[in-house]
């Protein structure tokens, strides 16, 4: 399995418990449909993870934009690991982490 | 003058028309099957014009106290006049905070974007927005 590019998050070091914190996400990815070009390359999955729990996934189509960017938020309440990762139809993957602290 | 420009394609290709209506209510019924849907209880927020539609970024947010007991399941993004209509669908858990996402979408041209939010109980709520586009998204 070959790896996209690496995918940029933004999130914070560090939180107050209970704080709401944003979550944003990149990756390079060309998603193209096959639609007028020669060929498909497309994204298929997002799957974010808190402490090894499902937080959100996501299901790309031909609608999704090129270099997906997505947003989302969640509460802290506890010092939290978080993983990224990416798939698309050829099966390739990208992975990312983080970790934010609270207290 | 988009009104006018749809009227004009309904009648000279209903064919079409219809393919392209009977794909996306195929997209809809496979995403939430044969559940009610009502408007009210999730917002949509997209640009009223969109300078580039490969890069038209978008604001879905639902009601929702996003707790085990009441929260949104998944949020279902489509397009009324894309080559295929599916953008997304995000699945959502109780430990988001609330039931926001933000992402970036493709418009082939001038057109109407659905978003569905299905809430744990099985009930779907439904906003639109209607989003003109400078540049067409390219779609290839």
């Amino acid at each position: 399995m070959s790896t996209l590019n690496a995918p940029r998050i933004r999130i914070p070091r560090s939180a107050r418990a209970g704080e709401v914190i944003e979550i944003r996400t990149l990756i390079e990815h060309p998603m193209e449909t096959g639609l007028q070009g020669p060929r498909r390359d497309m994204l298929t999955r997002l799957l974010v993870r808190m402490n090894g729990e499902t937080l959100l996934a996501a299901d790309f189509r031909n609608g999704t934009s090129a270099n997906p960017y997505h947003v989302f938020f969640v509460r802290m309440e506890r010092t939290s690991s978080f993983d990224f990762t990416w798939t698309d139809e050829a099966g390739r993957s990208a992975r990312a982490e983080a970790r934010v602290t609270v207290g | 003058m988009t009104t006018r420009r749809s009227l004009l394609a309904l009648a000279l290709l209903p064919a079409a028309a219809a393919t392209a209506d009977d794909a996306l209510q195929a997209a809809i019924r496979d995403a939430v099957g044969n559940a009610a849907i009502t408007d009210g209880g999730i917002t949509l927020r997209a640009p009223a014009t969109a300078e580039n539609g490969g890069q038209v970024p978008i604001t879905i947010l639902a009601e929702s106290p996003m707790t085990a007991a009441d929260h949104v399941t998944a949020i279902h993004v489509f397009a009324t006049a894309n080559p295929t209509p599916g953008i997304a669908t995000f699945r959502l858990t109780p430990l988001l905070a609330r039931a926001e996402v933000q992402t970036r979408i493709r418009l082939a041209e001038a057109q109407h974007v659905i978003v569905l939010a299905q809430m744990n109980d099985g009930r779907v709520r439904r906003a639109t927005a209607e989003v003109r586009v400078t540049t067409g998204g390219c779609l290839t």
